[in-house]
């Protein structure tokens, strides 16, 4: 859905559904995932439907998914990390 | 031409729209009277529990009255979704008090034992760490135990308040929100309700208006000393089911959000939150249920109980105004049973039951001794 | 244990960082507190980055942006403390606040709070707008502004307001042009709007309006495809946005894209004024609530202020104005100066504040978004996150409900995890319309604490 302006300075590495994403630092997660064509974030606990980011400022937690283990976070206001494991958010989360 | 009705509630909370429905669905014409949208409404920060297990220690007849409200509300869950729709997700799998140490420990057995002699044994009884962790997962190493009874359960307060008004409605009930009362006059056996625009004649009226019953009430010559008692309550975002039994200060809901309470705080009108409470009843709940840790509170509230003196409800009839009679509780879940399937028809035949009798407001004159 | 401030300033936007800036330069104990990483707030968010990515990338996002970057580089030398990566979680009207930072929370006391939260967009909810691949005009442009990502699908903006049009010049000039600008507004809005005209022939208003004028006749000569006075918007898609549907008059068309950005302005957020207990009003002009507060930025409650956006929209250039103003009155307040040199001091500002807001009746009437917008049709959702309809409201109103909060309580519209951001200000005005009420009348949701999600881990290891 979007595409990079610059591809240089590409110097993370993290883990979406086990594939291997880039990103930038200084970039949140989400416009991580949707520079990597990430269509989907999360299916709602309400009605299972595909939900992605609608407003990517932290009102609307449509953006909502795990990052290293930890359910419902809002992916547009975490910053990547090198090595972050990120998953789809499906549907009411689990605790362990 | 004025409306005319066999029975006028006045307050739409959990206790007026379940004697509101339990009349209408013996097809009386009621009409029941509301307040607006910002209100106290005890109904909205209710915890859910049809708890049996610790209500009527020290008022046998309390725990009678409670027991058999917890019996009747399957039949009220039935009817309300036969006629509504709505599901109330009652479940009664029994339920816990979990004791986090020794004193607590000793403070449930004895009242077990105290509610065993004086009203029954209805199977509650204390049960040690081993076996509250084979029927609940994940507890934390504090529990030392907890007291269960069979009979607990827990419904959502919220889907039952809408289903009462929603079957009342369905029934032909009048529902007249937003009305303030100004006047009540009684003549020729009729009372006369004024509230803003609205003008309701009826045979009977009960006021079950939480913490304005007080004020109300002696406009008919009833007493109702209620006084407000605020209990804390945070919920959590939607969670996968890890809780199946209610227990009395943590509860799963149907939607998956977990319920945690509770605080007693005499506060009077005063239905804000506190952080050392949040930090207080979170602590407890982490010390339960360590798992709990992660998850996230996206709501914490204060709500205001209703409370008598000693806790028990408050069910009368008026002397000087025989039709107007009282009815106040601070479980209106647990009691909703009763209200609509018991007292309801009750008051529409005029007479409260004798067992009833020592619900009256004269237990609170006691002369000192 | 807390730690005590002179002033506590809530978001790092251009007013929160004015304020906290004459503030901390005033020799005030300043903290500022903002959930970003880095400050500058929406408007100019990321600027600092984009600034040290050269003059091209700058250049990308206007003027207006870059001089974001003056601002943010004063702030960083002001003297105050900057605390980033803080969620500031509840305020207690004797100015505690609790901020969770880090995994951790804990209680910070201060003598005056200034709340510069700032706005959110407008909620649009036509149908299909919960689809993936439907996002804001401003999450658009944070995605250009933050990670320098512009749209590789066939989009479209609909909507109304300058912030679209910015936003298509800001994508044209990256090399994205949209597909086409679908302008919701009328010539009925532009006409009405004339009426505003001679309040708005000042040199700052007429700067602005210029600017616009001269931005949407850029963006007709550039060729882009526009349509105006467009309404029934439908998104449409099974599991993400396909197509968007619209009507022009009459006229029906439909376009294939795979993503629509939305737009219908901004409005105050007024999660933390609100739980706060804040007083609030209606605003007429721009239709949305917003907090009561005095000429110097005073809230109902004692010590708390509350500048630019989050006071009623006014645009950047207001907001930091708006800041300094409520900082000289925090300084008052602190004891630091007196009422007479407040109001030397502030002067300038206050003229600037005026001449800023004198332009917003004539835009606010010329963007003035439609009933359908603000009121939509039954098969819309409306509660996002717990999935309510408009028609569930509805019925809920017919059956006797009386505002948000019995709505609430019934329906569990506002009780997901955006605790009633996005659907607070539809609730009210679907409630209002089916009650045949005035908005203000019909009240709004109970906002209660916490502010944002937190765990109760945190809770239960705060030191209260």
């Amino acid at each position: 859905m979007f595409r990079r302006l610059e591809e240089d300075g590409l110097l993370l590495i993290f883990n979406f559904e086990g594939e291997r994403v880039a990103a930038r630092l200084g970039e949140t997660v989400a416009a991580a995932l949707l520079a990597a064509g990430i269509g989907r974030f999360r299916e709602t606990p309400v009605s299972g439907s595909s939900r992605a980011p609608y407003c990517l400022m932290g009102v609307c937690f449509d953006c909502l998914v795990e990052i290293d283990g930890i359910a419902n976070r809002q992916a547009c206001m975490v910053p990547v990390a090198d090595g972050m494991r990120v998953r789809r958010q499906r549907g009411a989360r689990g605790v362990t | 031409m004025p409306d005319s009705h066999d029975l006028a509630v006045i307050g739409g909370g959990l206790v007026g729209s379940a004697i509101a429905w339990g009349a209408a669905r013996l097809g009386a014409d009621v009409a029941l009277l509301d307040e607006g949208d910002v209100a106290f409404r005890a109904a909205r920060g209710n915890f859910g529990l049809v708890w049996v297990q610790s209500k009527g220690d020290g008022l046998p007849p309390y725990a009678h009255w409670t027991r058999w409200s917890a019996a009747l509300w399957p039949d009220l869950a039935a009817d309300l979704s036969t006629a509504t729709g709505i599901d109330v997700a009652l479940r009664q799998p029994g339920g816990l008090h979990f004791c986090l140490d020794e004193a607590e420990m000793e403070q449930r057995a004895a009242m077990i034992r105290r509610m065993h002699n004086a009203s029954g044994d209805i199977g509650t009884r204390l049960l040690d760490r081993g076996d509250v962790a084979a029927m609940v997962p994940g507890l934390g190493p504090d529990v030392q135990g907890a007291a269960f009874c069979p009979m607990d359960g827990h419904a959502n307060p919220l889907l039952l308040l809408r289903a009462l008004q929603a079957g009342f409605q369905l029934q032909g009930g009048a529902y007249l929100p937003g009305a303030r009362i100004e006047r009540i006059a009684s003549r020729n056996g009729d009372f006369i309700i004024e509230a803003g625009a609205a003008r309701v004649v009826a045979r009977r009226m009960v006021i079950a208006a939480g913490l304005g019953s007080a004020a109300l009430a002696p406009l008919v010559g009833l007493s109702m000393p209620v006084r407000p008692l605020r209990g804390q309550i945070m919920v959590t975002e939607r969670l996968r089911p890890l809780l199946d039994r209610p227990t009395v200060h943590i509860r799963q809901t149907g939607e998956g959000s977990v319920m945690i309470g509770d605080s007693h705080e005499d506060v009077g009108f005063d239905d804000g939150t506190t952080v050392p409470e949040m930090q207080r009843i979170a602590a407890r709940a982490v010390a339960t249920f360590p798992v709990l840790r992660q998850a996230q509170i996206v709501r914490h509230w204060g709500a205001l109980r209703v409370m008598t003196p000693d806790g028990a409800p408050i069910y009368e009839q008026s002397a000087r105004y025989p039709g107007a009679f009282a009815a106040t509780c601070h479980s209106g879940v647990t009691l909703a049973g009763a209200h609509a399937l018991a007292l309801a028809p009750a008051i529409l035949a005029g007479a409260l039951p004798d067992e009833l009798g020592v619900f009256g407001s004269g237990r609170f004159d006691v002369p000192a001794a | 244990m807390s730690t005590r401030w002179d002033a506590i300033v809530i978001g790092a936007g251009p007013g929160g960082m004015a304020g906290a800036c004459v503030l901390a330069e005033n020799g005030a104990r300043v903290l500022v507190l903002d959930e970003q990483p880095a400050p500058g707030g929406q408007i100019y968010r990321a600027v600092e980055n984009v600034a040290a990515q050269g003059a091209d990338a700058l250049a990308r996002l206007g003027a207006d942006y870059a001089a974001g970057a003056d601002l943010v580089a004063r702030f960083r030398v002001s003297g105050s403390t900057f605390q980033p990566g803080s969620t500031v979680w509840q305020v207690a009207p004797e100015r505690a606040v609790w901020v969770s930072c880090g995994g951790r929370s804990a209680c910070l006391e201060a003598d005056v709070i200034l709340l510069a939260t700032g706005a959110m967009e407008r909620p649009v909810p036509v149908p299909g707008w919960t689809l993936p691949g439907v996002m804001t005009a401003g999450a658009v442009q944070i995605l250009l502004k933050s990670a320098a990502l512009v749209p590789s699908v066939p989009f479209v903006l609909a909507g109304s307001g300058p912030l679209p049009l910015l936003v298509a010049q800001q994508c044209i000039a990256a090399g994205a042009a949209p597909a086409a600008f679908l302008d919701t507004g009328s010539w009925q809005d532009a006409v009405a709007a004339v009426r505003y005209l001679p309040g708005a022939l000042g040199e700052t208003a007429r700067r602005t309006l210029a600017k616009g004028l001269a931005l949407h006749a850029a963006l007709r000569r550039g060729g882009m495809k526009m349509f105006r006075g467009v309404h029934d918007i439908r998104i449409e898609g099974d599991d993400r946005a396909e197509a968007i549907s619209f009507r022009v008059g009459r006229r029906q068309h439909r376009m294939p894209v795979a993503l629509v950005a939305l737009h219908e302005g901004v409005i105050p957020a007024q999660q933390i004024t609100r739980a706060i207990g804040c007083a609030h009003a209606w605003d007429v002009g721009q239709r949305c609530f917003r907090p009561q507060i005095d000429d110097w930025g005073n809230s109902s409650v004692e010590g708390v202020l509350v500048a630019g956006d989050a006071a009623g929209i006014g645009g950047a250039a207001a907001a930091a104005s708006a800041g300094r103003v409520a900082a000289f009155e925090a300084l008052r307040r602190l004891g630091r100066i007196d009422a007479a040199r407040r109001d030397a001091l502030a002067a300038t500002d206050r003229r600037a504040m005026k001449a800023e807001r004198a332009v917003r009746p004539l835009l606010d009437r010329m963007f003035t978004p439609r009933r359908e917008i603000l009121c939509p049709a039954d098969d819309v959702v409306v509660c996002r996150c717990e999935e309510v309809t408009a028609g569930a409201l509805r019925q809920a109103v017919a059956q006797g409900c009386q505002g948000p909060n019995q709505a609430k309580s019934f329906l569990r519209c506002g009780m997901g995890p955006c605790q009633g951001r996005l659907c607070g200000p539809v609730v009210a005005e679907v409630i209002a319309t089916a009650r045949g009420q005035a908005v203000d009348a019909t009240g709004y949701f109970r906002i209660r604490p916490p502010m944002k999600p937190v765990t109760l881990g945190e809770i239960a290891e705060l030191e209260t």
